[in-house]
């Protein structure tokens, strides 16, 4: 009896460990195959005019040089869980990238490929670089601050003062904070610094 | 219970070891692809969004 509940014991903290190892590196091949589908929408987008954004599509293009070369993700439309597995989303009723106000994203700090892990690693000064089908955008990241999962005011027209009418184009990046926890949210705030409008393709 | 499984393994002692490794693999691959996608989304790890 004894020696069955062991055996029991044992096999459930292996399988805890399994499912560790899952959250971190198994959750991330769904995002990185629904990012090879985005990216195609996205590309196949770029060559017809403007259209309405749905639910779930690729918002935009976002490149963080300072993340490395190779970092690009297709920013979804929309934060629930379901688009957050998809990589970083797009809070609806926020501002479209480029535009007055303020374009807040959401993605995963730990799971889903992570695409936020670093994100406490950018300086003031830094490009965020969102390309759209009309236009490249390139922000530069101004602040960095952790709050409370209850602070919605960072995600305000203008962050951190709602109710005033904005002026600027602003980024807010949020992910959640200290890393492999629920307690707080990392927010990293930039401001619009360039536009390019767009000739091509995005490369 | 580990020991009554492998008593019950038939075969010479290398089967038994290769069906061992079998039947572990099997089972972390039906954890692996079914049920930790599947209960994933029901619990609520790595929330990213604020006001909620």
């Amino acid at each position: 009896m004894l020696r069955v509940a062991g055996d029991l014991s044992i096999t459930a903290g292996l399988v805890v460990l399994l499912f560790c190892a899952y959250l971190l590196w198994g959750t991330g091949s769904y995002t990185a195959r629904q990012q090879i589908l985005l990216q195609r929408e996205f590309v196949q987008k770029e060559k017809t005019a403007l259209g309405p954004i749905r639910l779930g599509g690729a918002v935009a293009m976002l490149k963080i040089p300072r993340l490395g070369d190779d970092y690009r993700y297709a920013v979804v439309e929309g934060v629930d869980p379901d688009r957050l597995r998809m990589g970083p989303g797009h809070y609806p009723g926020t501002a479209m990238p480029g535009k007055i106000g303020n374009f807040v994203l959401s993605g995963h700090r730990t799971t889903y490929a992570a695409p936020f892990n670093r994100i406490d690693e950018l300086q003031p000064g830094d490009p965020l670089v969102v390309d759209t089908r009309e236009a490249r955008y390139t922000y530069r990241v101004t602040d960095k601050r952790i709050v409370d999962p209850a602070e919605v005011d960072v995600i305000a027209p203008v962050p951190g003062r709602p109710g005033r009418k904005p002026a600027k184009a602003m980024i807010t990046l949020s992910t959640c904070h200290p890393e492999y926890s629920a307690a707080q949210r990392l927010i990293v705030f930039g401001e619009l610094d360039e536009r390019r409008d767009r000739l091509e393709r995005p490369e | 219970m580990y020991g009554w499984i492998w008593r019950a393994l038939p075969g010479s002692l290398a089967i038994r070891v290769f069906t061992a490794v079998v039947l572990a693999g099997l089972a972390a691959v039906v954890l692996w692809y079914l049920v930790f996608p599947w209960i994933e989304p029901r619990i609520s790890l790595d929330p990213a969004v604020v006001g909620r």
